[in-house]
């Protein structure tokens, strides 16, 4: 446990933060009449494109866990090919899983769906990159006791984050309140991005706040 | 003083109740009403005031109008008729309200807005208070002093036709009737066509004196496709053919007979924008009121607005133009409009009568009338009426006469504003005294609760209850004396009506010296739970307790639900609220599981117990509950490793797949019916079964559920009940078929529709002997103490009668609700709570979740409107009362009892095996 350590993890937060704020500032120079409530559906594509990006390129640079031994091209391309697989699933079962949650089925499809889009970049884009297409590590890691390093444990506070966000997004709808945000995938969507940026910004302090009573087994 | 906890459980039960009968008496207010009924022989009526020489006018005045035409229109909301719409659609209306010969008026409703209050409130005059929805579910006979029964006393012959509400509410008053029933919502021709048949005719005969017409269409039109529907307009331009048909009959018969006519046009409720009714917007409030008589006569150029007046004026005016004798509990005040045309000593006279009526109903119902400003202003104008009758009778110059009889009409026009303004108070009052003792005794007993459950839930299943402590008889009496003192300044100094003064002295001490009693029993318990905290505290061996994420999220959510309960919106969408709660629970379900099942094998002892603690965040705020924290606890302890291990594949992979298909179910309830408020009109599977062109798909469904019923609930019953029940279901099946809903597949229509009165006892007397089997194993099994056994098929066998009785009270597309709960109850059972043994604390909180969403699953609301009444019928014959009420109060409950009973015989079958949890949790 080193304080660079952390200071790396704060680095790439403040990051992921960034660019979600220039995914609202950056297009209204390219499109014309873009705000995030009336064209979100852009807004949503360009902030999942944004962080994702980020994420990439943070991971290549950063390599929180540098242990590949085989780094082949075939296995690099196969790895990677398997994790947009992944992506594509874990967005079709966030979708199952609004419409579960009471989303129309038949309506309303293309939201429903850039909202699971979002909410995978914001969860399973970092979990991807970090743990590579391993089903049994992601368990490990969203279960108690199971976390092996900081990034483990920011990534588990983030996307426990946003999901929690996504959850709270949902409760203003029932609300009279009559505005335009109050729609069924917008305000789960904000909620989301809320609870994403509170996850980025709470981890490293909550690492930091913490790091004398955290030891994980493989540092 | 031990008691055991189920007896601890029941008493605080049985004072819960007490006490909120109490708030609810005092929360609902008494209606205003006269002590004279109808029945009694009408006194006298008011004769002219005088002073010094006597008037001889005692009798009643004579009749304004020869006939009465009353035309309401269901949810004819205001604009409907006085805004854009009416220009557009209702022409001659239109040019009646600006040109012709009436008065035109906007009447505002008082809640609740709903058809059979509103006609009550028309024709009484009084205001219906909420308690009237609950007492008069099937609307019987209105016994209150009313119009139509003054005007059938009086000789008048009525003809009605329109909604069979007024049927039921004036059983014997018309001489002709045709009543329409408004339970299809859908059709909104045929209700309107049923009544317009008749007009014809009626309209050229002479032998009768009121008509009333009740047009239901517009009000059905609203709930299916909104006020803003393209059919409101058709609708409105029909109403208003119809209204100068009634017109110009009305008009040729004038010619010849010379008496004027009376038509009133009129809406009951108005319409809010989503089309329902039965709350206080705006819209729903305000309601047209058009009076249209050639008596009214109409300079041109007199532009008259629309003027706001109270709906119960109309039962004052439409008694006074009949010449009838007002209604003892109208609150009304006389639309003086309609009498502007009369002379000066009859409009005084009228006047003079409805203050008179005000007045005594004042008197009734204050205890301090005397003092009330409206009072003091009519025995003013009451005296100097007097003197402008002397003067008259004297025969006085006009023009002083003429001043003076002006100014004692705008006397009595203020009291009577006055007196109808206090009496309408009156009615909106609570008894905050009443409201406050239950509060009281409800929180103490809610605090004791709490305070004592780690003690009810501990192994000996005993708590001590503080009741005979030496220190606490001194508090107790001295709280007992502080109370009683308390309650006879209270009750000695107030002014309105109180319910719980009004009780006797030895009941109202026996409830003080039992607050007084809770009060100390609440106050030693914390005493003594401060004294073990400390105690506790220094013992190093008392583990920490631990919390699952299950455990945060029961607690949390159910928090959460009572806190949301604190915005009107999630109070009307409250289902939604439930819905959200029971797939995150199913979700938190899966996690829970999936961890099992995966991560058995690389569990490694626990290193870094710390992180968890961030995992579970809101826990640490909790944790000072340490009540809950040692309930939870023992188990815990003793909770060795899950039994997932012991599992077959088979049954591995049901128990990985069963949140999923939990989930799915939810889904595809949640989308046979849509409640609450907001998105109430969204098409649902529902609407699409009940339309008559799916009967066969209906049908199909129903069998289908039935059949599967069977399956579910049969596995663990007697062999006799077993039959009963497959009899029951049957039984179901022709009962549905004999009443209309379904089909039997030789059936091709159904023509003989009967009330299926003897299939539906037949499904009765099954219930009640499968309900009598389970109650005789029940009352053995306590006779018989070793075997456990008897006493879970007993249960069972009761919750299986109850889920027949749900069987036969669901509306056939329902039915799937009740399978689908069955099934979810199954597997929940079988593959998640006995697999991951959670405990009854856990499965309890989860039973009531699911219980409150199947209560909406069943197309419920928290809106009074949803109550399916038709369920109180089926079986019976004629109304009775209570078995009507306990019908439909199961058949609303059903979710919420059939989740009940069911807990009970799971935790009692998980105790009865051998090994299982333990029996100190119950």
């Amino acid at each position: 446990m080193k304080d660079t350590d952390i200071k790396r993890l704060l680095y790439t937060h403040l990051l992921c933060i960034f660019s979600i704020i220039l995914s609202i500032f950056i297009p209204t120079f390219f499109l014309e009449n873009f705000s995030i409530l009336e064209t979100y559906l852009t807004w949503l594509c360009i902030c999942s494109v944004f962080v994702t990006a980020i994420n990439l390129v943070l991971y290549l640079v950063v390599k929180p866990n540098a242990s590949s031994k085989r780094s082949s091209l075939s296995y690099k391309v196969t790895r990677f090919l398997k994790r947009c697989i992944y992506f594509l699933m874990s967005c079709f079962f966030f979708h199952v899983i609004f419409v579960l949650y009471g989303a129309p089925l038949i309506e309303l499809v293309l939201e429903t769906f850039l909202f699971a889009i979002i909410l995978s970049t914001f969860t399973t884009v970092p979990c991807l990159c970090l743990l590579g297409p391993n089903i049994k590590a992601r368990l490990r890691v969203f279960s108690r006791n199971g976390v092996t390093s900081i990034w483990e444990n920011s990534l588990q506070i983030t996307t426990i984050s946003s999901f929690i966000g996504t959850w709270f997004g949902a409760s203003p709808i029932p609300l009279d309140w009559e505005r335009p945000w109050q729609v069924s995938p917008i305000s789960c969507t904000l909620g989301a991005t809320f609870g994403y940026v509170a996850g980025l910004v709470i981890s490293p302090l909550w690492i930091y706040w913490n790091r004398k009573q955290l030891t994980y087994k493989n540092n | 003083m031990r008691l055991g906890s189920g007896t601890f459980a029941a008493c605080c039960v049985v004072i819960e109740v007490l006490g909120v009968a109490l708030f609810l008496r005092g929360f609902f207010p008494t209606p205003v009403r006269s002590s004279s009924r109808t029945e009694h022989q009408a006194e006298p009526p008011a004769p002219e005031p005088s002073a010094g020489a006597s008037s001889n006018w005692t009798k009643l005045p004579p009749p304004l109008f020869r006939k009465v035409v009353i035309m309401l229109i269901d949810g004819l909301r205001d604009d409907f008729v006085f805004g854009s719409k009416g220009v557009k659609f209702m022409p001659y209306t239109t040019y009646l309200v600006e040109k012709g010969a009436s008065h035109s008026f906007v009447a505002e409703a008082k809640l609740p807005t709903v058809t059979m209050p509103r006609i009550k409130a028309l024709m009484t005059g009084s205001l219906p208070g909420f308690i009237d929805v609950v007492r008069n579910l099937n609307s019987p006979a209105l016994l209150e002093d009313n119009v139509i029964t003054q005007a059938k006393a009086a000789g008048k012959r009525i003809i009605f036709y329109g909604d069979e509400t007024w049927v039921k509410l004036f059983p014997r008053h018309f001489v002709e009737y045709d009543g329409t029933t408004s339970f299809f919502v859908s059709d909104y021709t045929e209700v309107d066509d049923n009544v317009t048949r008749h007009l014809d005719k009626v309209l050229k005969r002479g032998d009768w004196d009121v008509l009333i017409l009740h047009y239901l269409g517009l009000d059905h039109i609203g709930h299916v496709s909104g006020p803003s529907s393209p059919l409101i307009g058709h609708k409105l331009r029909e109403m208003d053919s119809i209204l100068m048909k009634i017109h110009t009959s009305l008009l040729s018969e004038e010619r010849e007979t010379l008496v004027p006519n009376l038509l009133v046009l009129c809406g009951d409720h108005g319409m809010s924008e989503t089309g329902g009714h039965g709350a206080s917007s705006v819209e729903e409030l305000n309601t047209a009121l058009i009076l249209i008589s050639s008596a009214f006569e109409r300079k041109p150029g007199d532009i008259r607005r629309p003027k706001h007046v109270q709906q119960t004026d109309l039962a004052a005016t439409l008694a006074i133009g009949l010449g009838l004798p007002i209604p003892g509990s109208s609150v009304g005040s006389l639309l003086f409009p309609t009498v502007e045309g009369r002379p000066v000593r009859e409009q005084l006279r009228f006047l003079h009568l409805n203050a008179v009526q005000l007045s005594k109903l004042l008197q009734e119902n204050v205890p301090s009338y005397t003092k009330e400003p409206g009072f003091e202003q009519f025995k003013m104008s009451e005296r100097l009426h007097g003197n402008w009758i002397r003067l008259y009778l004297e025969e006085n110059n006009s023009e002083v006469l003429f001043n003076l009889g002006a100014k004692v009409r705008r006397q009595y026009l203020d009291a009577l504003r006055t007196l109808s303004l206090s009496l309408s108070r009156q009615v909106a009052q609570y008894d905050i005294y009443s409201m406050l003792v239950g509060t009281v005794m409800v929180l103490e007993v809610l605090a004791l609760l709490l305070l004592s459950i780690p003690q009810a839930l501990s192994s000996e299943a005993e708590l001590e209850v503080p009741l005979w402590s030496p220190v606490f008889s001194l508090l107790f009496y001295l709280m007992f004396l502080v109370l009683s003192a308390l309650h006879v300044i209270v009750c000695t100094s107030a002014e309105s009506s109180c319910y719980f003064c009004g009780l006797s002295w030895l009941t109202a001490g026996g409830v003080m010296a039992l607050i007084s009693a809770l009060l100390c029993a609440v106050g030693s318990a914390l005493a003594k739970m401060f004294a073990d905290g400390k105690f506790l505290s220094k013992n190093p061996a008392h583990p920490k307790a631990r919390w699952s994420e299950l455990d945060v999220l029961i607690l949390l959510g159910t928090m959460g639900h009572v806190l949301s309960l604190g915005a009107s919106s999630f109070i009307e969408e409250e289902h939604q609220t439930w819905y959200f709660l029971i797939n995150t629970l199913c979700l938190a379900l899966c996690h829970e599981i999936y961890r099992n099942c995966f991560l058995r094998d690389d569990c490694e002892p626990q290193q870094c117990s710390h992180v968890e603690e961030g995992f579970v965040s809101p826990a640490p705020a909790l944790q000072d509950r340490s009540i809950r924290c040692n309930m939870l606890e023992p188990h815990r302890v003793s909770k060795g490793p899950t039994s997932l291990d012991t599992l077959r594949g088979y049954e591995k992979w049901m128990v990985l797949a069963s949140p999923w298909v939990i989930l799915t179910c939810c889904r595809l309830l949640r989308s046979l019916n849509q409640t609450g408020v907001q998105w109430a009109h969204r098409p649902d599977l529902g609407h699409w079964l009940t339309s008559s062109d799916h009967k066969a798909e209906l049908s199909v469904l129903a069998a289908l559920s039935l059949i599967v019923i069977f399956a579910l609930v049969q596995r663990r019953c007697s062999l006799t009940s077993k039959v009963a029940m497959a009899l029951g279901l049957l039984g179901v099946y022709c009962y549905r078929a004999a009443i209309g809903n379904v089909l039997f597949p030789w059936q091709r229509d159904s023509k003989d529709i009967s009330k299926g009165v003897i299939e539906a006892r037949f499904v009765h007397v099954f219930v009640l002997g499968i309900l009598f089997t389970g109650t005789k194993d029940l009352l053995k099994s306590q006779v018989i103490a070793a075997d456990f056994t008897i006493k879970t098929v007993g249960l069972w066998e009761i919750y299986s009668g109850l889920v027949l009785l749900a069987a036969l009270l669901f509306r056939p597309h329902n039915l799937p609700v009740l399978v689908f709960s069955l099934f979810i109850q199954t597997i929940m059972t079988k593959f998640i709570w006995k697999p991951l043994r959670h405990d009854a604390a856990e499965i309890t909180i989860m039973h009531y979740w699911f219980g409150q969403a199947f209560f909406y699953f069943q197309g419920n609301s928290n809106s009074i409107a949803t109550v399916d009444v038709s369920a109180g019928f089926v079986g019976l014959d004629t109304y009775m009362e209570v078995p009507a009420m306990f019908l439909t109060a199961f058949a609303t409950f059903a979710g919420p009892v059939l989740w009940a009973s069911h807990l009970v015989s799971f935790l009692s079958s998980e105790t009865s095996l051998p090994g299982g949890r333990t029996g100190t949790w119950l």
